[in-house]
C-alpha cells in the first residue's frame, strides 16, 4: 500500500516539476511550486520522516511561496523570452540525471534493516538515548545533542541568509501608518485574520515547546511565529506591522538567537565539558541535557523567526516603495 | 584552561563574533572587534600549527559525545596550515578594510560587511577543522552565504549579477557535494572522515560509492575554480570590494582544493582514486589547460583585477597539478603553493585596491606613471608580481621550485618544461601593469589628487610582501609544515587512528 501511495505521489511531482518548466507565467509557477513542496512533504510523511515533512511544509510551501511572491511583486510575472538555445544545460542535466540513476544500482534495499545506515551509529541513538540525552523524539535528540554542532551552524546559516537580504534590500523604516495599505477593505479576511494569529502564535508556541516529545522544534515553530505576523502584515499593512515588531528589533533578535545557542555550548566549558556538552550544565546529566536542548530550540526559533521576518519585511519595503512609485 | 578547547575555536570565536557585531552596529566599533576577533583566532591557529606539528594530530569531541556518533573536530598538520593561512590573511584584510571599504561600501552596511566577514571566517574553519563530512557541507553553506553577500556589498551594480551568477554556481556546487556524501551515508552508514575511509575500504568496487565520488569532485571542482568549471570566479573577483577580493583569492578557492585534498587522501584513498578511478590524468589534463588558458585570457585584460582573477584560476591549476602527480612531492608542493599563493594574491588585490581607492579605476590606464606617484604600492606590486612569476628570493620561486623537482622526480620532463613555460605568461601579464607603472607618463600630470595609499593600508599589503620575500629565503618553516602535512596525508587512513 505504501508503494502505491509513494507511486503516486512521485508521478505527481514528476507532472509538477514538468509544469513548471513549461510553464511562462511566474505566479502559477510559484503556485506549482507550493505543491511541489506539499507533495514531498507527503512523502516525507509516507517515509515516517515526520519531523522532516513538518519543515518540508512550513517552510518550502508556506514561507518560500510568500517570498517569492514578494520578488514577483518587485519583477512582475511574466518569464522574459530566451533567446539562446539550452543545448549545454540539457545535455548537463541529462549526464547527472544518469549518473544519479546509475548510482542507485548498488544502493542497498530500501527500508531493510540490515542497511548499513541502519546498522552503525544509529542503534545507539535509537537504544540509548532515552537514557542518555531522555527524550521520547530521538530526532530532537541526534540534532539538538548528538549533532548539536552541525544545528549550530544550520542556525547561523539563517543568519547569514537573514544577512544577505538585509545587505540587498534593507529594512524599512518604522513608519506611523500613514500609506494605505494592506486588504483593509476585505471584512473577510480582516475578521478571520484576527481570529486566526493568536491561534497560529499559540500553536507556534506548542511546536517549539512539545519538539522533544513529537515532531517540532525552533526551526518549524520560528517559521510559523513569522507567518502570523506576515498574515498580519498581508491584511493590514506593513507600517501597522512594523509598529508591532519593529524591523530593529528583528535585527537584535536574529544576532541574539545565534549568541543564545553559541553561550550554552560555551557553558559547556566553563562547567568542565566540551563545547555543547550539556551534561555538566546540571548535576544530573539527563537534567543537564534537558536544560541543554530546551535552551537551545529556543536560540533556533528566535533566530529563525526574526531572520525570516526580517526577509519578509525586506520584499515587502521593496514593493510598498515600488507601489508608490 | 582552555588549551584543550583549541581545535574549536577558531570556528567559536568568528561565529559568536558575527552576531556580536551585528549588534555593536557603529563601522568602527564592528572594524576593531571583528579585527582583534580573526586576530585572536590567527594566534590560536599558529599555536595549533606548531602543536600538531610537534604532537600529530588534536581530535575534539563536540559535545562530548564520542565519534563516530558525535561530530569530531581533529586538526592535524595539514588542516591547521591552512587554517593559519585563512586566519591570518583574513586579521590583515581587517586591518586594510577600514579605510578600503569607505570607498567602496555604502556607510550604513559597514557592520553588515563585519558580520558577513566574521562568518565566512567561521564558515572556512569550519570546513578545515571537522573531521565530519556532513558538519563539512554546513559550514560550506555558511562560508558560501557569507561569500555571496560580501560580494554583492559593492557599490557597483555589476557586483549583483557577478554575485548572482557565483550563488548559482556555488549553490550547485554545494549540492553536488551533498549527494556525494548521502551515497556515502548510504553504504557506510557514518558520517565521520576516517569512520568512512575504514569502511569504505572494506568494498571493492561500489557504483554507489562511485558515483558519490564522482558527485563530490564535480562539486568541489565547481567550488575550487577548476578549469572549466571556473566561469563565476572572475566576474565575481572583479566586481567585489577590493578587501574582499584579497580575501576570498588567497582563501576561498584554497579551502575548496583542501576539501578535494581530504576526499581524495583521507576518505576514499589516493590508491583508488588515482590508479583505479584514473582520476590523476583527468585532473593533471585539466591543471595544465587551466594554467595555459588562464595565464592567457589574463595577459588580454584590461581590468587589472579581471587579470589577478584569472591569474588566481591558472595558480589553482598548479596547486592540482601537485596533487594530481600522486606523490608525496607533489602534494607537498601544491600545499605550499597554496600558503605562498595567499601571500602573494593577498598583497597584489590589496596593491589593486589601494589605487582604486586614489585613482576610483581598476583599469590600467590608471597605472600610467603610478610608480612615481603611489612608489610603495607600485612596489609593493613588484615584488608580490615577481613572485607570482616565481623569481628567486621570492615565495613564488620556492613553490614552484619543488612543483618542478616533484615533476622531475617521476621523470615527467614535458610536465615540468610545461610549468616552466606557464610562468612566461605571467611575466607578460605582470609585465604589462609594471610598464605602463614605471615607464609610460601619467594620463593627466598636473593632476595632484593622486598621492600614495594611506599607512593602514600599506601596513597589511607590506607584511604580506615581506612574508613574500622571507618566505623566499628562510623556508624552514612553510616547507616543514607543508612536508609533514603531505606525509601525513599519504599514510594510509587506517594509520591515522581509524579502528574503532
Amino acid at each position: 500500500m505504501a508503494e502505491l501511495i509513494d507511486l503516486v505521489l512521485l508521478g505527481m511531482l514528476a507532472i509538477t516539476a514538468l509544469r513548471i518548466i513549461f510553464l511562462k507565467d511566474l505566479f502559477a509557477v510559484v503556485m506549482l511550486f507550493g505543491i511541489y513542496s506539499f507533495l514531498s512533504a507527503l512523502i516525507f510523511v509516507n517515509l515516517d520522516a515526520v519531523d522532516v515533512a513538518f519543515t518540508e511544509a512550513a517552510v518550502g510551501a508556506g514561507i518560500a511561496t510568500v517570498l517569492m511572491l514578494g520578488t514577483l511583486a518587485l519583477t512582475g510575472r511574466k518569464e522574459k523570452a530566451n533567446s539562446h538555445t539550452a543545448l549545454l544545460p540539457l545535455l548537463v542535466v541529462i549526464v547527472t540525471g544518469a549518473a544519479l540513476i546509475y548510482g542507485t544500482l548498488d544502493m542497498p534495499p530500501f527500508g531493510d534493516p540490515e542497511n548499513p545506515a541502519n546498522q552503525h551509529v544509529a542503534p545507539r541513538y535509537i537504544e540509548e538515548s532515552p537514557q542518555e540525552v531522555g527524550l521520547p523524539n530521538m530526532v530532537t535528540s541526534v540534532l539538538a545533542s548528538y549533532r548539536a554542532f552541525d544545528t549550530l551552524g544550520e542556525t547561523a546559516v539563517v543568519f547569514a541568509a537573514a544577512i544577505g537580504v538585509l545587505s540587498l534590500l534593507g529594512l524599512p523604516k518604522q513608519s506611523q501608518a500613514t500609506i494605505e495599505s494592506g486588504l483593509k477593505s476585505h471584512l473577510v479576511l480582516r475578521v478571520v485574520a484576527k481570529l486566526i494569529i493568536p491561534l497560529i502564535l499559540v500553536f507556534a508556541l506548542y511546536v517549539q515547546f512539545h519538539g522533544d516529545y513529537g515532531p517540532g522544534g525552533g526551526f518549524q515553530a520560528g517559521v510559523i511565529a513569522a507567518a502570523a505576523i506576515i498574515l498580519y502584515a498581508l491584511v493590514f499593512g506593513l507600517p501597522l506591522a512594523t509598529q508591532v515588531i519593529q524591523p530593529k528589533l528583528l535585527k537584535i533578535l536574529a544576532s541574539m538567537g545565534v549568541l543564545i545557542y553559541a553561550a550554552t555550548g560555551v557553558a559547556g566549558l566553563f562547567f568542565g565539558g566540551n563545547f555543547l556538552d550539556y551534561n555538566v550544565l546540571a548535576s544530573d546529566p539527563v537534567a543537564g541535557q534537558h536544560i541543554g536542548i530546551i535552551v537551545i530550540e529556543f536560540g533556533i526559533g528566535v533566530t529563525v523567526f526574526a531572520a525570516i521576518l526580517s526577509i519578509f519585511y525586506g520584499f515587502a519595503s521593496q514593493a510598498e516603495r515600488a507601489n508608490i512609485q | 584552561m582552555f588549551a584543550q578547547h583549541f581545535p574549536v575555536l577558531p570556528i567559536v570565536l568568528p561565529l559568536i563574533g558575527a552576531p556580536v557585531c551585528m549588534l555593536l552596529a557603529r563601522s568602527q566599533l564592528a572594524w576593531l572587534f571583528a579585527t582583534l576577533i580573526s586576530g585572536f583566532s590567527f594566534f590560536i591557529s599558529i599555536v595549533l600549527l606548531l602543536t600538531t606539528l610537534d604532537q600529530g594530530v588534536l581530535s575534539y569531541a563536540l559535545g562530548g559525545w564520542e565519534p563516530p556518533w558525535g561530530i569530531e573536530m581533529r586538526v592535524d598538520v595539514a588542516n591547521a596550515l591552512v587554517l593559519s593561512v585563512v586566519t591570518g590573511l583574513s586579521t590583515l584584510v581587517l586591518v586594510y578594510a577600514k579605510q578600503s571599504i569607505d570607498k567602496e561600501i555604502d556607510r550604513n552596511q559597514h557592520t553588515l560587511f563585519y558580520t558577513a566577514h566574521l562568518l565566512c571566517l567561521a564558515g572556512l574553519s569550519g570546513i578545515l577543522s571537522t573531521g565530519d563530512a556532513f558538519n563539512l557541507f554546513v559550514f560550506l553553506e555558511i562560508s558560501s552565504l557569507a561569500t555571496y553577500t560580501l560580494v554583492s556589498l559593492a557599490s557597483d551594480r555589476r557586483a549583483l549579477t557577478a554575485a548572482f551568477r557565483y550563488l548559482v554556481m556555488g549553490t550547485i556546487g554545494a549540492t553536488f557535494i551533498l549527494i556525494g556524501v548521502g551515497m556515502m551515508y548510504m553504504k557506510t552508514g557514518t558520517l565521520n572522515m576516517l569512520d568512512l575511509a575504514a569502511r569504505i575500504a572494506e568494498y571493492d568496487s561500489n557504483r554507489t560509492l562511485n558515483t558519490g565520488l564522482a558527485f563530490i569532485l564535480i562539486g568541489v571542482s565547481i567550488k575550487l575554480a577548476l578549469f572549466p568549471l571556473h566561469m563565476w570566479l572572475p566576474p565575481a573577483y572583479t566586481h567585489a570590494p577590493s578587501a574582499v577580493s584579497a580575501f576570498l583569492a588567497g582563501t576561498a578557492t584554497k579551502v575548496a582544493v583542501y576539501v578535494m585534498v581530504r576526499f581524495i587522501f583521507t576518505i576514499y584513498g589516493a590508491e583508488y582514486v588515482f590508479h583505479e578511478m584514473g582520476m590523476d590524468v583527468i585532473l593533471l589534463v585539466l591543471a595544465i589547460v587551466a594554467i595555459f588558458n588562464c595565464s592567457f585570457v589574463a595577459t588580454v585584460q584590461s581590468n587589472v583585477k579581471t587579470m589577478l582573477a584569472y591569474s588566481s584560476v591558472a595558480q589553482i591549476g598548479y596547486m592540482i597539478l601537485g596533487i594530481s602527480l600522486v606523490t608525496s612531492a607533489g602534494l607537498m608542493a601544491g600545499l605550499l603553493h597554496i600558503f605562498n599563493h595567499a601571500l602573494m594574491k593577498g598583497a597584489l588585490f590589496m596593491a589593486v585596491g589601494a589605487v582604486l581607492f586614489r585613482t576610483g579605476s581598476a583599469d590600467i590606464k590608471a597605472y600610467y606613471g603610478l610608480g612615481k606617484r603611489m612608489p610603495l604600492t607600485m612596489a609593493a606590486f613588484t615584488i608580490a608580481g615577481l613572485s607570482i612569476i616565481g623569481v628567486p628570493l621570492t615565495a613564488g620561486f620556492v613553490s614552484k621550485w619543488y612543483l618542478v623537482t616533484a615533476a622531475l622526480e617521476q621523470q615527467h620532463w614535458l610536465i615540468a618544461f610545461l610549468i616552466l613555460t606557464g610562468s612566461l605568461l605571467a611575466i607578460v601579464y605582470i609585465g604589462r601593469v609594471l610598464e605602463v607603472a614605471y615607464f609610460k607618463e601619467p594620463a593627466d600630470p598636473t593632476d595632484t589628487t593622486i598621492k600614495e595609499a594611506p599607512v593602514l593600508m600599506l601596513i597589511p599589503m607590506w607584511i604580506l610582501v615581506l612574508a613574500n620575500i622571507y618566505f623566499g629565503i628562510d623556508t624552514s618553516l612553510s616547507v616543514s609544515a607543508a612536508d609533514a602535512a603531505s606525509k601525513w596525508l599519504f599514510q594510509p587512513a587506517a594509520d591515522l587512528g581509524a579502528v574503532r
